[in-house]
């Protein structure tokens, strides 16, 4: 029934339904461009809809924060966007550390980032016990930024991809792409059930499952694959107003949390599952449940009363700098990237959006992205 | 080789004897169970000082209470029990535990689910309203407290349980208002071939029926629920009987339950594969005759696998420990799994005479209005499950949990998933079957953020 529209050409075909996918061909659509999403799963199915949800700036590379900074306007637009808030707050977030080590990172972070335009406020132990008096009794140092918080990531992306087909793009669930391959002028798009689906432009938002497409063109990457664990407990009355977060440079001693307006707190931090990329699935490890239970004792002592009722992990794409690919590829005209996000990709997502857009619509991208750009592992490899 | 780790959760009638088995054979599992004392649900004990007599306890069935409690209590020193504990997450052969808020690992070389089975639910106007109990919890009130869930009791939904609580009740001096059956008496006589492979059951359930007509407390067949009435807790049952006339009838509690469903989710974290069984309309772990999972070394027993009630949770607990031992290859009697495999074989006819004679209402699930909550733990309403397929397009439960969240709370689905399925399905006119069903995550309970590890 569907044939004849599946073989009509887009001038975009992206390649990966998540938050970056389904936000870049929203943006593509506000740009007068047709466009058509593929999606193995459903939309916002893997990271961007198990991540933990953190909207936030603070913490973020440098050359992350024009970027960051772009996708903060998206989501304070998102009702007019997409029809919906996605549960977003704007409350804060807030970094804390227990030792010197991570209380210097913490300032010295403070005074480089204002110069991008992101304002945090630098709050002493005394202070930080009066505002936050939930908080562990050891902690040194907190770095807030006001105008950071949290949203729902179960809802972003596929209220992107509802917005996205409701501006008329072609959205294509269930279908998984077999093979890219240059023919002339275009691209053909092959999808495991037979399809063919051609367009002058592909762009590659395969998250974890970006790397075979890209070796394709000749831009071997090392991404791996990784599955952070998340938990969330069961409901409280709304107290926690900020995002948090440990600053530390102990590996596995990360931990964060956020209470959501219903009540419940969500976790997350510690170790990385290994994921299956055969069978889509990761399953988090009890083990690392269990670790990270005397982390989230130390950082709210009294989240010790509560109980957890559910964990879950999902799988991520990242690469040894922990920067994302984004950009033009390096070898072949029309091919753009928007993979790789390390973990850190949620925040930045409808910024993602708008920029690849901009950059597919005009050539070139007037938010600054050239450190992600893939020829950068191009000598390495 | 050593002598193999074998663990079994539950020590309900299936475990119990699955652990006989195992000791029998001169191994020592490990039996690891929720409760406080061994029984399960169906033949839960008492707490220490309570007095009251078997007979009084579990009536028909005293003799083969005591019969699994004096197993059990004989096998304590041939096997590690670790009662009051909870099986919270398994990853690969690892099993994990929690006692009073202390972790521990458990490696097993084959496992033994005996997990049991909870009420099957589904949602009335009303029925979140203080005084409104599952039919299980009713039982359990009675049986392990004395305690009854009202003064004047509705007894609301179908199945065997139905009648036999009912009947409990009625015998405890408890003041039985109605017992409203969902399903029409017709479909009990046409059934009544299937459930003739069981004579003793199918004489017991009579009994009960006569006993409450003997007391004069109304029966009714082919209801329709309409509404479990009160303003801060219950006090009225209000539905339309088979004839079409709407009756409201006081109490200050109501029992409710629609038969059983299994208790999955340590097989679903297990890995094991699920079938989706039409007989119950309802997704099941696959297993074969005897018990092996689809996970090698995973084994599945009783209720927790297929409805089949008590004497067929000792039969297919002693099946599943012959299966893992034949897997061992160690000496295992053909003849004894051939007598049991036939039994079990007979119970599952029964089975099909019960889903036939009290077949789960689903049209009441899928009918019931959108401003009722169906989601107990979350708040969500029938309504927001249907937006969930309406307006944000979720093709199965999955999804629906993700974008509304049923679900998602502390049950993780176990009481509204079945009625969510058949909503869903409803919703866009699709099987229930395609609805799927809500992948098991951990922990299979609440875990205390308080939990300690290394301090055994």
């Amino acid at each position: 029934m569907a044939a004849p529209v599946n073989n009509k050409a887009t001038d975009v075909i992206i390649v990966g339904g998540g938050l970056m996918g389904a936000s870049t061909a929203l943006f593509l659509r506000h740009r007068g461009r047709s466009v058509r999403l593929i999606e193995r799963g459903l939309v916002g199915q893997q990271a961007s809809g198990v991540n933990f949800g953190n909207i936030r700036r603070q913490g973020r590379r440098l050359d992350q924060l024009p970027l960051s900074n772009r996708a903060r306007a998206i989501w304070q637009r998102l009702p007019e966007l997409v029809g919906e808030n996605c549960e977003y707050l704007c409350s804060g977030q807030l970094r804390v550390s227990y030792e010197a080590e991570g209380a210097q990172d913490l300032e010295a972070y403070a005074r480089e980032a204002r110069e991008y335009g992101l304002e945090l406020e630098i709050i002493g132990p005394q202070s930080l016990r009066r505002r936050y008096p939930w908080l562990g009794h050891d902690i040194i140092l907190g770095s807030l930024a006001p105008e950071d918080g949290h949203a729902n990531p179960r809802l972003t992306a596929p209220a992107f991809g509802r917005a996205a087909l409701k501006a008329g793009a072609l959205i294509e669930e269930n279908t998984e792409v077999q093979a890219i391959e240059k023919s002339g002028e275009d691209f053909q798009v092959q999808t495991v059930s037979g399809d063919s689906f051609r367009a002058p432009i592909v762009m590659l938002a395969a998250g974890a499952w970006a790397a075979p497409f890209a070796d394709h063109f000749g831009e071997p990457i090392p991404l791996v694959s990784r599955g952070p664990q998340m938990g969330v407990t069961e409901p409280v009355p709304y107290r926690i107003k900020p995002s948090v977060g440990v600053k530390t440079r102990v590996p596995g001693e990360t931990v964060y949390l956020r209470q959501v307006e219903r009540g419940n707190i969500v976790f997350g931090g510690g170790m990385r599952n290994e994921v299956d990329l055969e069978t889509n699935r990761v399953y988090p490890r009890p083990e690392y449940t269990l670790h990270q239970l005397p982390l989230l004792r130390r950082l709210m002592p009294g989240i010790e009363k509560l109980r957890i009722i559910r964990v879950w992990s999902g799988i991520e794409g990242y690469l040894p700098d922990d920067q994302p690919v984004m950009g033009p590829s390096d070898k072949v005209p029309g091919l753009y990237y928007a993979f790789g996000f390390s973990g850190a990709g949620f925040q930045i997502g409808p910024g993602v959006g708008d920029v690849m857009a901009e950059l597919i619509a005009t050539g070139a991208s007037s938010t600054p992205i050239d450190s992600f750009h893939i020829r950068r592992f191009a000598a390495t490899t | 080789m050593a002598q193999p780790n074998v663990v079994i959760i539950g020590a309900g009638p299936a475990g119990v004897r699955a652990a006989q088995t195992l000791v029998a054979a001169g191994l020592r599992p490990t039996v690891v169970d929720e409760g406080m004392r061994s029984g399960g649900q169906i033949y839960r004990r008492q707490p220490a000082g309570f007095k009251r007599p078997y007979q009084a306890l579990y009536g028909f069935e005293a003799k083969k209470a005591r019969a699994v409690h004096d197993t059990f209590d004989d096998l304590t020193t041939a096997i590690d029990y670790r009662p009051e504990t909870l099986a919270w997450n398994i990853a690969g052969n690892t099993l994990h535990l929690v006692a009073n808020n202390v972790a521990d690992t458990l490696d097993f070389d084959a496992l033994i689910l005996a997990t049991g089975a909870t009420d099957r639910l589904l949602p009335v106007r009303g029925w979140t309203l203080p005084g409104c109990f599952s039919l299980g919890a009713a039982q359990i009130a009675l049986k392990a407290q004395a305690c009854a869930i009202g003064r004047r009791v509705v007894f609301l939904g179908t199945g065997p349980l139905l009648y036999l609580i009912s009947y409990q009740y009625a015998k405890a001096g408890v003041d039985v208002a109605a017992v409203l059956d969902t399903s029409p008496f017709s479909g009990q006589l046409r059934a009544l071939p299937l459930m003739a492979s069981r004579p003793s059951l199918l004489a017991k359930g009579l009994y009960y029926r006569a006993q409450l007509m003997l007391r004069r407390i109304p029966v009714h067949s082919g209801v329709t629920p309409l509404q479990i009435e009160g303003e801060s807790t219950v006090s009225a049952v209000r539905f339309r009987g088979a004839t079409g006339g709407v009756k409201t009838i006081s109490a200050d509690a109501v029992g409710m339950g629609f038969h059983l469903r299994s208790e999955t989710q340590l097989a679903d974290l297990a890995l094991c594969e699920f079938v989706f069984d039409e007989t119950l309309s309802q997704w099941a772990p696959s297993a074969d005759a005897d018990g092996r999972s689809s996970i090698p070394g995973v084994y599945l027993a009783g209720d927790g696998v297929r409805i089949l009630g008590a004497d067929a949770a000792e039969i297919t607990g002693e099946l599943a420990a012959l299966a893992a031992l034949s897997d061992f290859e160690m000496p295992v009697s053909a003849h004894q799994v051939e007598i049991l495999r036939h039994s079990r074989e007979r119970m599952e006819r029964f089975r099909r005479g019960l889903a036939m004679a009290f077949p789960w209402p689903a049209l009441l699930a899928r009918v019931v209005e959108d401003d009722v909550l169906l989601c107990r733990c979350e708040a969500i309403t029938a309504g927001e499950l249907r937006s969930s397929a309406n307006c944000l397009g979720a093709p199965e439960l999955n999804r629906s949990k993700a974008l509304v969240r049923v679900g998602m709370g502390r049950c993780q689905g176990r009481y509204c998933g079945h009625a969510a399925a058949e909503v869903l399905a409803h919703t866009r006119g699709e099987s229930l079957q395609d609805a799927g069903r809500l992948r098991g995550q951990g922990p299979v309970k609440p875990l205390s953020v308080n939990t300690r590890t290394g301090v055994r």
